[in-house]
């Protein structure tokens, strides 16, 4: 490929996706070497990094042992608040593998090319997230071994029945389970042209057996990717629509309810919403430490970084609206009950849990309207972890203070976490960052098919532009 | 083995060994450093008329299949199969399991009703569809595979990373390895290798 002299005045409002490789060779190069490197090429502060998140897991392991040995009650849900840590964890993780489905489906449908540098990572993110959400309803059950005949239809002898339908509990198994395999399905779908790639560059015989088999014999025929194209088209068409009906129907489990709090139609909505927004600010944190840890400046650039701020923005503040109707509906809706809770959930007990996800949600990424601000690494990096924190208290404080004050005053009661709940949450942010560990340094992080194509389509639509027919990507 | 490890020398070997091995020739294949230098050759390759036409490339390259004449993928017939059967999967088993074989009331609601039916319904159709469209995408493919015989050919192992190549198969009524290699130089492949099979 030949240097491209770039119009310098379209360079800066529209900076190239992808700068500093010169041609598609070094692209792959660039890629690839994080995988092909030998142990000892690795930073060692990678190797530390995962020691220590790897040592959480194990943390994890024990708490999960202790809890099926000894029963639930070791964690802190009792009468009246049933549903406490557990819930809101599983809540949270879900939401936050929103993210990866919206950058991987939803931009690929609206042809945002600035998703290609960040929609493996945020797919294997999708992945690790779901899984560390699972483990909370299937140990919920105390017994997860046996938790599969009664989360799924399956025939079983023992017992002699089946699920009930009309409950969305049962709804968000399918939801959920269906989301993890789709999910599961999609990344590997794109990651086969990528493992191909690593075949043919594998020296070792190991690694050309395992990435053979891996990588299915894709050879890039026009036939396949005919095919691959057309596949990828509809996995994502059919992503968007699961996506927003996942969390939808995690809403459900609250909506269905009569509990005031709880039992409102805005839940689905302000339920994805705050869903892409925490998932794009754990995107956010991932890709910062990435980026900066394996050098990939090149490959995310800060225009990705500022198209993700704005996302940010826009459902921080949709979230932030959110609030706001729940508020006024409680006010309009005159039910003394409603009224009571969410004056409660802002100066009751919970206080501090409603007035630190207020801040971190909505008052905090408003100075995303700063140019500044969306470009500036360390206030990215701060802004997506307050968002996190903020997203994790949403979840909390619509559990807790719906239920800490129920109907009967003689019932009231105040929910507070064992050292179970605190280790077994700490644990699976720990497997989190394992497993994200693990993929950003064995399997190629970023989809560099894709990314080749969007660089030889920018190549050529910039030399256009010199040439004199102005164009748009 | 003195280098390194290659599989397709390997099986090559086994077959020879077997007497199976068969010296067909595969196909005349060449590279381009750019996409449009392969459309453009792909076109000029069909017009010679060329009808068994591949490329091999790092990234779908568009306007190849109009160019070397590759037909539409029918995957999203499949696909729509697959929601069916996940429509009507869904609805069987909700109806068999609350109305038939465990028939209890609950909150008063019918034992069976399209409404509360919705959500797996269309969670299972997704699942389908999912599953369906992946096993097909590799399925038309011709894939899973270990080995073929365009391995053979010294660039092949660059079509996933900076190189675009065409492919003239040996089945093509035309083929005929000396003219067909020339015919390849002629709309400007490098490297031009007639590929055994």
């Amino acid at each position: 490929m030949s240097a491209v002299v770039q119009d310098p005045q379209l360079m800066v409002v529209n900076p190239p996706l992808v700068q500093g490789a010169t041609d598609l060779h070094d692209l792959t190069d660039q890629i690839s070497s994080v995988v092909e490197a030998k142990v000892y090429e690795t930073p060692l502060k990678y190797w530390i990094t995962l020691a220590f998140t790897g040592s959480i897991v194990l943390l994890l392991g024990a708490m999960l042992t202790y809890l099926v040995n000894t029963g639930i009650g070791v964690w802190g849900n009792n009468r009246p608040i049933g549903w406490a840590w557990d819930i809101t964890n599983f809540v949270f993780w879900i939401g936050i593998g929103h993210a990866g489905t919206l950058i991987s489906a939803i931009l690929f449908l609206f042809r945002q090319k600035w998703r290609t540098s960040i929609n493996r990572s945020a797919e294997a993110m999708t992945l690790f997230a779901v899984m560390c959400a699972g483990i909370f309803p299937l140990f919920h059950t105390g017994r997860p071994w046996r938790a599969f005949y009664w989360l799924f239809p399956i025939p079983n002898t023992d017992l002699n029945i089946w699920q009930n339908f009309r409950s969305p509990l049962i709804w968000d198994v399918f939801a959920v389970s269906t989301y993890f395999t789709v999910s599961l399905l999609f990344w590997f779908t794109g990651l086969v042209p990528d493992l191909a790639t690593l075949r043919d560059r594998a020296t070792s015989k190991i690694r050309q057996v395992v990435f053979g088999i891996l990588s299915l014999g894709w050879r890039g025929s026009a036939r396949h990717w005919r095919h691959y194209e057309q596949a990828y088209l509809i996995l994502a068409g059919i992503s968007t629509p699961l996506v927003l009906s996942v969390h939808s129907v995690v809403s459900f489990d609250f909506a269905t309810s009569v509990i005031p709090g709880w039992h409102t139609t805005i839940f689905p909505p302000y339920f994805v919403a705050g869903a892409i927004f925490s998932g794009f600010a754990c995107v956010m944190t991932l890709l910062l430490i990435a980026r900066w840890t394996l050098n990939l400046q090149n490959l995310i650039t800060i225009k990705h970084l500022d198209n993700m701020n704005k996302i940010i923005l826009v459902t921080g503040s949709v979230v932030g609206y959110a609030y706001c109707t729940e508020f006024f509906i409680a006010w309009y809706s005159g039910d003394i009950y409603e009224r009571f809770t969410f004056l409660n959930r802002a100066f009751g007990p919970y206080w501090w849990a409603a007035w630190s996800m207020y801040t971190c949600n909505v008052f905090i990424p408003q100075l995303y309207w700063f140019r500044k601000m969306r470009t500036n690494l360390w206030v990215m990096f701060i802004i997506s972890i307050t968002t996190n924190i903020g997203m994790w208290f949403e979840r909390f404080v619509i559990i807790a203070t719906s239920l800490t004050r129920d109907f009967l005053p003689s019932s009231w009661g105040y929910f507070s976490p064992t050292w179970v709940d605190i280790c077994t949450f700490i644990g699976t942010i720990g497997l989190f960052l394992t497993l994200f560990l693990l993929f950003a340094r064995f399997l190629p992080m970023i989809a560099m098919s894709e990314v080749k194509g969007v660089a030889s389509i920018e190549k050529h639509s910039f030399a256009g532009q010199v040439e004199g027919s102005p164009s748009h990507r | 083995m003195s280098q390194t490890f290659d599989p397709a020398i390997l099986i090559a070997q086994i077959k020879d060994k077997l007497g199976i091995g068969d010296d067909k020739v595969y196909a005349v294949m060449g590279e381009f450093a750019e996409p449009e230098d392969l459309v453009k050759a792909g076109r000029a390759i069909r017009d010679m008329g060329y009808t068994k036409i591949d490329a091999m490339t790092p990234f779908p390259v568009h306007g190849i299949d109009e160019a070397i004449g590759v037909p539409y993928s029918k995957i999203g017939w499949i696909a729509i199969c697959g929601a069916l059967a996940g429509i009507t999967t869904a609805q069987v088993l909700i109806y068999y399991v609350g109305a038939i074989d465990y028939p209890l009331i609950i909150g008063g609601k019918p034992l069976f009703d399209f409404t509360y039916s919705i959500p797996p319904t269309f969670e299972l159709a997704v699942l389908f569809t999912a599953i369906t469209t992946f096993l097909c995408t590799w399925g038309l493919s011709g894939l899973p595979r270990l080995y073929h015989p365009s391995m053979n050919y010294r660039n092949a192992h660059r079509a996933s990373d900076d190189r675009f190549l065409l492919v003239v198969e040996a089945d093509d009524p035309k083929f005929d390895a000396q003219k067909t290699a020339q015919d390849m130089r002629s709309v400007g492949a490098n490297d031009v290798e007639v590929v055994e099979g």
